[in-house]
């Protein structure tokens, strides 16, 4: 078990060091996210009711989106070198390279997310820097970690998949994002844990068939 | 989940003698991609202590049949097996025992030669890590290069790191898809030098190669492929090039370097 934990950090480690030296996925997430932000602060003439009640959608739609694009640069770097093909031939099971490569997407997301919610929560001008919007912000990384890394090594060997990416991850992604805006809005709207706990118990739900499923599909959309 | 077993494998043994244990040992493997069918029933049997060159046209399925063999590819039908274990239920075991060095150098451009052969040797759980690394590193010329990014080295260094990441793990099979390409003569020399050591120490061997005449002298055994099945399996001793060449067919098709 330590060894297979040990395995997965090398595997996630390696891509922590890859991205230190590029800077192109937690970049490219910030980047499109905050564009998305600014964008509508402009669009929506925001009032404090208003804020409350657009804000959570348009924070996870730009989370969402833009991770489509890091979790797609994640896998093209293992295209490029053909170091997927080098991955495959340690004797390491699929499953810890999957459990490896979703570590690394969750840690960036996370990162990405660490930037995105104070400079949201300054153009919004509501508070989503709680306890109960981390968790709901731990759970939908979590979530599209693991289904962005499973539909990541689907579309990487097709010619389009910066197309094919957002058109598998983002419609299996509906009820995370539901359960993350729904919870959000309750928050932000000065409700409890009780208040969301349905919303909390989908995100849970997703994260734990999503992230089992993927894991199983992983084995199979690497073989060629 | 299953944990892959990870034994440390056996350490080269220059005065091992060759066992005639069989390495690799493929039946009737199939393999289409899309329409064109790539290998039909091919048939093959590679033992330890043996250097194994496999010849063809362009196209006739040479790299497919190594990548099979590295269990990077599963065949459509038809078994595969490495020293018994069955690449279809035991791939994760088989891996300990191979090293492969194909196209691409499979190194990430970003990491300095020092950093991916740590990685790859983590992933093998090598014993010895930080040794092994110079030891490799110094068996293939890149000691001035460790600390270089693999996308700022020359193709012949690159190639030289996947060789050294291929024998990171002191695989008992080597499977090289042309893997002189682009090497220079020193390069090719610790190439030379590295098959030689494998054959000596007993292991198996298996190369692709355009250049016929160095890889009839260079192997024990020939195989030629045509047609998606092996035209011709016969000892180096007994093959010549227009033995070879022969059975290309199409002499369009006959790759540079080749007789």
């Amino acid at each position: 078990m330590l060894a297979s934990l040990g395995t997965v950090w090398t595997l996630a480690r390696k891509d922590l060091l890859l991205e230190l030296r590029s800077r192109d996925i937690v970049l490219a997430i910030v980047v499109f996210a905050l564009l998305v932000v600014t964008i509508f602060t402009f669009a929506i003439e925001l009032t404090p009711s208003r804020s409350r009640d657009v804000g959570p959608g348009v924070l996870w739609a730009a989370v969402a989106f833009a991770g489509v694009l890091g979790l797609n640069r994640s896998f093209a770097m293992e295209a490029e070198g053909s170091t997927l093909d080098g991955l495959m031939l340690t004797p390491v099971s699929r499953e810890l390279i999957f459990f490896g490569k979703v570590l690394g997407n969750f840690i960036f997301i996370t990162i990405a997310e660490i930037v995105i919610f104070p400079v949201f929560e300054a153009l919004f001008n509501i508070s989503v820097l709680q306890i109960e919007t981390i968790v709901i912000a731990l759970l939908a990384s979590i979530g599209f970690s693991a289904v962005g890394t499973a539909f990541a090594a689907m579309s990487v060997r097709v010619r389009s998949r910066e197309i094919m990416l957002p058109l598998l991850f983002l419609p299996t992604s509906v009820p995370l994002i539901m359960a993350a805006v729904e919870s959000t809005s309750v928050v932000v709207n000065g409700g409890s844990w009780s208040d969301f706990s349905d919303w909390l118990q989908l995100a849970i739900l997703f994260d734990v068939i999503f992230v089992i499923a993927s894991a199983v599909l992983f084995q199979y959309v690497l073989e060629e | 989940m299953t944990s892959p077993t990870h034994d440390a494998p056996e350490i080269l043994d220059p005065a091992a003698p060759p066992s005639g244990v069989i390495a690799i040992e493929a039946g009737r493997l199939e393999k289409s991609f899309g329409n064109a069918a790539v290998l039909r029933g091919l048939d093959m049997t590679v033992r330890d202590g043996e250097v194994v060159a496999i010849f063809g046209a362009n196209g006739v399925g040479k790299s497919t049949l190594l990548r099979v063999m590295a269990t990077l590819t599963r065949p459509d039908h038809g078994n595969i097996s490495i020293y018994g274990s069955d690449l279809s239920k035991q791939a994760e075991v088989a891996r300990l025992s191979l090293g492969a060095v194909l196209h691409s150098p499979m190194l990430y451009g970003d990491l300095t030669v020092k950093e991916n052969l740590t990685f790859f040797g983590k992933m093998f759980r090598v014993p010895g890590l930080t040794e092994r690394v110079d030891e490799m590193a110094a068996r293939m010329g890149l000691m001035r290069r460790l600390d270089q990014r693999i996308r700022e080295l020359s193709h012949g260094f690159q190639k030289r790191a996947a060789l050294a990441r291929a024998l990171m793990h002191r695989p008992r099979i080597l499977l090289l898809d042309e893997a002189e390409t682009g090497l220079d003569e020193p390069a090719r020399l610790i190439l030379d030098g590295v098959i030689a050591e494998h054959r000596a120490a007993g292991h198996a061997v298996v190369m692709t190669t355009h250049s016929i005449k160095r890889g009839i002298a260079g192997s024990d055994r020939v195989f030629v492929l045509s047609g998606g099945r092996v035209a011709l399996d016969r000892p180096s001793s007994q093959v010549t090039p227009s033995d070879v060449t022969d059975l290309y067919g199409d002499p369009s098709l006959i790759g540079p370097g080749g007789a």
